[in-house]
């Protein structure tokens, strides 16, 4: 669909961000729809069943779930977060209502995140310089919150480390990836 | 020179560096302080208090009197150990506190009028008057009394800060460290091996023994490159385990430059870390300590376990004729293993009574030191033997007062340690969950017991994780310690305990004679244990001797309480890489790299940048730009990015009721696709936030914050759905950051925005506080017409990526109609101008009723805050009310913080009748406009009141108006 408002990427630009810094590459990714899916008081089950018919994994506590068209991660207790190609699913709301109907509360997240994937061997020694996280230790898979130079984030374990933090944060949470990998590059 | 064969030093390479301006040389290997007593320099320091001559007393990070400055300009780094600091090529170094020279300071002096420095002699003679101590007196006494000092310019290095987890952290890597490194390493564990020295080893590399088959450093060393080998271990010399914090968390400080002369390119000077083990093992050693007796603190009186290390690991000898003076086994090896290189051991005078005597040593049992001479150093001591003196030609002394097990970290949570009548010191007890003690730190003294506890404590960590660890024991020495406590040798001269502080057993005599026994008391009052060493190495000296004055036991005396950090972490490395511009994380608005190249002045509101005003050409002054902005839009549509208000999207069957409960007022009758203001008060009464929240759907709203509360109230919600009301079916997230939102505001914002929505949005289509599911362009959006400003006004949205492409649509569009962006000085002028209240009225302190929405507070239903908004005095019909400002006389400036007097009224507390809280220029007006909260304000409209602000000197008489200075019935924003 051709828009008359054009997109910019959370760094403000018009193309998605992908550097090479040491052993690590870092790819900025727009093309991800999101979405918060809450069970409502007791439909959890129900909301799992109708989400696993239609191929919505729901992952484990501090988990990340993989499907064919869905993926999702885990938030807190009672919510986790839902992805799904942006092509195909830029309105993933009424999507996953669809699927869930009035059993959760499904709230667009798209746009309230900047994702970056950081691939390459050794990533543990980036991440000793960001956050808490214990990598070498976590699983694959393995999905927590943190914070990273006071920025609240996501970050999952997922062939490298896929980390989400707040769109508006973009340019200061890639400039402290940026500094601390050079530092252990 | 004093350097003998042997050491663990590199002398295939030599380091010049300068002391005092003077040139010297060292080895890799080397530290400053091994490397002047290598260039026999014995005289380093000044004492803190009298200026006396002071040498190295230690050879490690416990160091009292080798304090230098080293490096120059933005590196200058006072207070460095000579005996931890690195030698490299091109270190300068500067003695510290002396004036005009180390050899010569005028300061020296105060040795002489010592009677006057006694203890608490500050408190005593700078009583009065009392004015005078901050801008006199202090800055004399630190002038005189002080360590190093800064050049005040800006460091140029970077630090950094990390995390690392590990299933044991060792701390210490001497023998029980190294093998409870090897142990836990071997069997497959995550080890971390900190060491605050640049070598492992410990005492191995201090000592003459046999570890195995090999001397004690060679085993050292091949336990280190073991350790190196193995995938699961990570060595961290250079990094010294500072405190022990909650919950398996060590703070650590790794020294990644500081031996070199500036960090390499891309590499930061020190790295703060903070280490998550569940299990540590501190394997710290223990720190000897003095004993007191007359002039024990000239240059060359050194402790015994130091000097022997000096010879051992740095091959120096500082002295030609060296004596010891011990009362345990331990400083009897410094005579061996002196004698055995072939240095002159004149004798050893050693307390105890009895027992074997050294082979070929002059050794006097049962003799003690009792004074020494020498000005800038060392060259004799008297010694009793039998009731005899005898003065004995020295030019150095080993003292050994015994071993204190390094506590440091095991009590820093605040457990008191043990009493050990064996080695006449205190023992860790009862240290943090997960940390135990092992080796010469939990008083375990010789190199076998080390070993020994180190591997044991290893294979009880490997147990708790399911695993084994088996070890073998390498051969080491198993000798006895045998100690006769002595702490100070009776005198009549002064006997040093601290000498950092320069606190002597007469200080503490005169601390216990003015009822200061108590050993905090005795600290404060003596200075005893403070500055940079902590007194580790005169503490236990300062208790035992109060002990001996009020004949209680060292261990009801008991030690001050040991805090973080170890040893002093600077500033620098705490801060990390938190400076300058990244002190903080920035938000940038949607709207933000459009605003920039339009030349927008920003301001931080948070870590939010917002747009404050867009000067156009010709405009000189910010007022030229906020009052075009204001005109503007209201004389046609202004456009202004509102998207750092929080939005919280709360769904849920039980969401309206919810709401109901977090809001004063009533929002159960909330129809769908309608917007309503709430005021969220908090417990007690007061508002704390506002904002319109609007529903969408049967289920299902959004909520607006201010920018300024939205993580608070975000945070508040989750309390209230999580712990107040659990049962409510409501789900909360907050969706600020997913959405572009800007105000479109002025007789022509419909005009404008229809040219983009694709549907009807005439007044039938969506009146006033009506909100709509649109689109534009066939791009989803949300349109909400709500007014800050007072206009026909709505707040339009968009996925945060389209945000840039709608002010740029939106500024497009509204060229026709003449459109502004305007910012937040423009938004604050027309907010007052309606009568709006924001931050400055939402204080923390005022009710609905104050800011005149009092009726806005349903008393028909329960919501957090209402119940106590009914308080008396908060209800009083003459408490004070929101009303509008407006000078007198136009042309009259008020000022912000102004207070309101009655006329005639004498400026004190009980005449104030309130106060000004927002000021602006209204440019539709023409003159200055304020808010301010008045006594009784609802009631005195038309009066006339002084505006009055004491500390700008200003009076301005003003009238008392509605707060609503625009279209007070609202006919604008309805049209």
């Amino acid at each position: 669909m051709d828009k008359l408002l054009k997109p910019l990427t959370a760094l403000g630009k018009a193309e998605p961000l992908r550097e090479t810094i040491g052993p690590w590459e870092l790819v900025e990714r727009v093309d991800v729809a999101l979405a918060s899916v809450a069970p409502r008081r007791g439909r959890e089950a129900e909301v799992s069943a109708a989400a696993a018919k239609a191929g919505v994994p729901v992952p484990g506590v501090a988990r990340a779930a993989e499907g064919e068209v869905f993926a999702s991660f885990w938030l807190t207790p009672d919510m986790f977060m839902v992805e799904a190609p942006f092509a195909s699913h830029e309105d993933i709301r009424p999507k996953l209502l669809a699927i869930l109907g009035d059993g959760a509360s499904v709230t667009e997240q798209t746009d309230a995140w900047v994702r970056f994937d950081l691939t390459g061997a050794g990533l543990e020694r980036v991440f000793q310089k960001l956050c808490n996280v214990d990598l070498g230790a976590a699983p694959e898979g393995f999905a927590t919150r943190t914070v990273i130079e006071h920025m609240g984030c996501y970050l999952i374990k997922r062939n490298g480390v896929t980390l989400y933090g707040a769109r508006s944060m973009a340019g200061s949470l890639h400039h402290a990836i940026h500094l601390a990998a050079g530092t252990v590059a | 020179m004093t350097r003998i064969a042997g050491g663990l030093i590199d002398r295939s390479r030599t380091l010049t560096f300068t002391f005092d301006g003077q040139s010297f040389q060292g080895h890799p290997g080397d530290t400053l302080a091994s490397a002047l007593l290598a260039a026999d320099v014995r005289l380093m320091g000044r004492s803190f208090k009298y200026h006396r001559p002071r040498g190295v007393l230690t050879s490690g990070s416990e160091e009292p009197n080798a304090l230098v400055e080293v490096r120059t300009g933005g590196r200058q780094e006072p207070n460095t150990r000579a005996t931890v600091q690195e030698v490299f090529e091109g270190l300068t170094a500067r003695s510290q506190n002396r004036w005009p020279s180390l050899s010569f300071d005028a300061l020296g002096i105060n040795d002489r009028l010592n009677s006057f420095f006694a203890a608490g002699f500050y408190y005593k003679t700078f009583m009065w008057p009392a004015k005078f101590w901050e801008k006199l007196y202090e800055p004399i006494i630190r002038r005189a009394a002080g360590l190093g000092a800064l050049t005040r310019e800006a460091d140029p290095d970077a630090y950094d800060k990390g995390f690392l987890h590990a299933d044991l952290l060792v701390v210490g890597a001497g023998p029980a460290g190294l093998m409870a490194a090897l142990t836990a390493g071997r069997a497959g564990l995550r080890v971390i091996l900190a060491d605050e020295d640049f070598l492992l080893g410990g005492r191995l590399n201090a000592e003459s023994l046999a570890v195995g088959e090999q001397g004690s450093a060679d085993w050292a060393r091949s336990a280190a490159a073991e350790l190196a080998a193995l995938p699961t271990v990570r060595l961290m010399p250079r990094t010294t385990v500072f405190g022990v914090f909650d919950h398996g968390i060590y703070g650590a400080v790794e020294r990644v430059s500081d031996h070199l002369p500036a960090p390499v390119q891309g590499q930061v000077r020190q790295t703060l870390w903070r280490i998550y083990a569940p299990q540590a093992i501190m394997a710290t050693g223990a720190i000897e300590r003095p004993i007191a007796f007359d002039n024990n603190d000239r240059p060359g009186v050194m402790l015994a376990g130091a000097l022997r290390a000096y010879a051992n690991r740095w091959a120096v000898v500082p002295g030609q004729r060296v004596a010891v003076f011990a009362n345990n086994d331990d400083g009897l090896r410094t005579a061996v293993d002196l004698q055995a290189k072939g240095v002159d051991v004149v004798a050893v005078i050693d307390s105890r009574e009895g027992g074997a005597l050294l082979p070929g040593i002059r050794h006097l049992r049962g003799a003690s030191v009792v004074d020494t001479s020498g000005r800038l150093g060392l060259t004799g001591i008297t010694v009793e033997h039998r009731g005899r003196r005898e003065t004995l030609a020295v030019d150095a002394l080993g003292v050994s007062g015994g071993w204190n097990p390094n506590l440091g970290l095991m009590q820093q949570h605040r457990a008191r340690p043990d009493w050990s009548d064996e080695i006449a010191a205190f023992v860790p007890a009862r240290g943090p969950k997960g940390l135990v003690a092992v080796g010469a730190a939990a008083g375990v003294f010789s190199t076998h017991g080390a070993l020994r506890t180190g591997a044991e404590a290893a294979r009880a960590a490997a147990e708790a994780l399911g695993r084994q660890a088996p070890y073998a024991l390498p051969k080491a020495e198993d000798a006895p310690y045998r100690i006769a406590p002595l702490w100070a040798v009776k005198g009549a001269s002064r006997a040093w305990v601290d000498q950092q502080n320069d606190v002597t057993v007469k200080d503490v005599k005169l601390a216990h004679q003015e009822a200061f026994s108590d050993v905090e008391h005795l600290k404060r009052y003596t200075t005893l244990g403070m500055a940079t060493d902590q007194g580790k190495t005169g503490n236990l000296l300062g208790a035992a001797i109060m002990a001996e004055l009020t004949g209680q036991s060292i261990e009801a005396t008991g030690q001050t309480t040991y805090r973080p950090p170890f040893t002093p972490v600077s500033l620098g490395a705490l801060g990390g890489r938190s400076k300058g511009r990244d002190f903080k994380p920035f938000r940038l608005t949607p709207s933000h790299h459009w605003a920039k190249s339009q030349g927008a002045v920003f301001v931080e509101v948070g870590m939010w940048l917002r747009t404050q005003w867009l000067p156009k050409a010709g405009e000189t002054e910010w007022r030229q730009s906020v009052d075009r902005e204001v005109l503007a839009t209201r004389a046609s549509v202004g456009i202004c990015d509102v998207t750092t208000l929080g939005k919280i999207d709360v769904q849920g069957t039980d969401a309206a009721a919810f709401l109901d409960r977090v809001y004063a007022n009533n929002f159960a009758s909330l129809a769908i696709g309608k917007c309503r203001y709430g005021l969220m008060l908090r417990e007690d009464g007061m508002v704390y936030d506002d904002g319109t929240t609007a529903r969408l759907g049967p289920n299902e709203y959004v909520m607006t914050t201010t920018t300024a509360n939205a993580v608070l109230v975000f945070r508040n919600l989750e309390y209230a759905r999580q712990v107040l009301w659990p049962d409510l079916d409501v789900q909360i997230i907050s969706t600020t950051e997913a959405w572009a939102q800007y105000s479109v505001a002025g007789p022509n914002a419909r005009k404008l925005l229809q040219k983009l929505v694709d549907q009807d949005i005439s007044d039938a289509g969506l009146p006033y506080m009506g909100c709509a599911e649109i689109t534009i362009g066939g791009l989803r959006a949300r349109l909400f017409r709500i007014s800050f400003s007072g206009e026909l006004a709505y707040e339009i949205a968009v996925p945060a990526r389209y945000g840039d492409g709608l002010i740029r649509a939106l500024v497009a569009a509204g060229e026709e109609f003449g459109a502004v962006v305007y910012g937040t000085e423009a938004l604050g002028v027309m907010r007052v101008e309606k009568g709006h209240v924001a931050g400055n009225e939402l204080n923390g302190t005022s009710t609905a009723l104050n800011m005149g929405l009092g009726k806005m507070v349903s008393r028909k239903k329960e919501a957090i805050g209402v119940t106590l908004s009914g308080r008396e005095a908060l209800v009083a019909e003459d408490g004070l009310r929101l009303v509008g400002v407006k000078p007198v006389n136009p042309a009259d400036a008020m000022k912000a913080g102004s207070h309101f007097l009655k006329i005639g009224a004498a400026p004190t507390v009980e005449n104030d009748d309130g106060w000004l809280t927002s000021l602006v220029y209204s440019p539709h007006l023409g003159h200055y406009i304020a808010l301010g909260y008045l006594r009784d304000g609802a009631r005195r409209m038309g009066e006339k009141i002084r505006v009055v602000n004491l500390l700008a000197g200003t009076e301005i008489m003003a009238e008392i108006v509605s707060p609503h200075f625009i279209d007070p019935q609202g006919e604008r924003l309805r049209g």
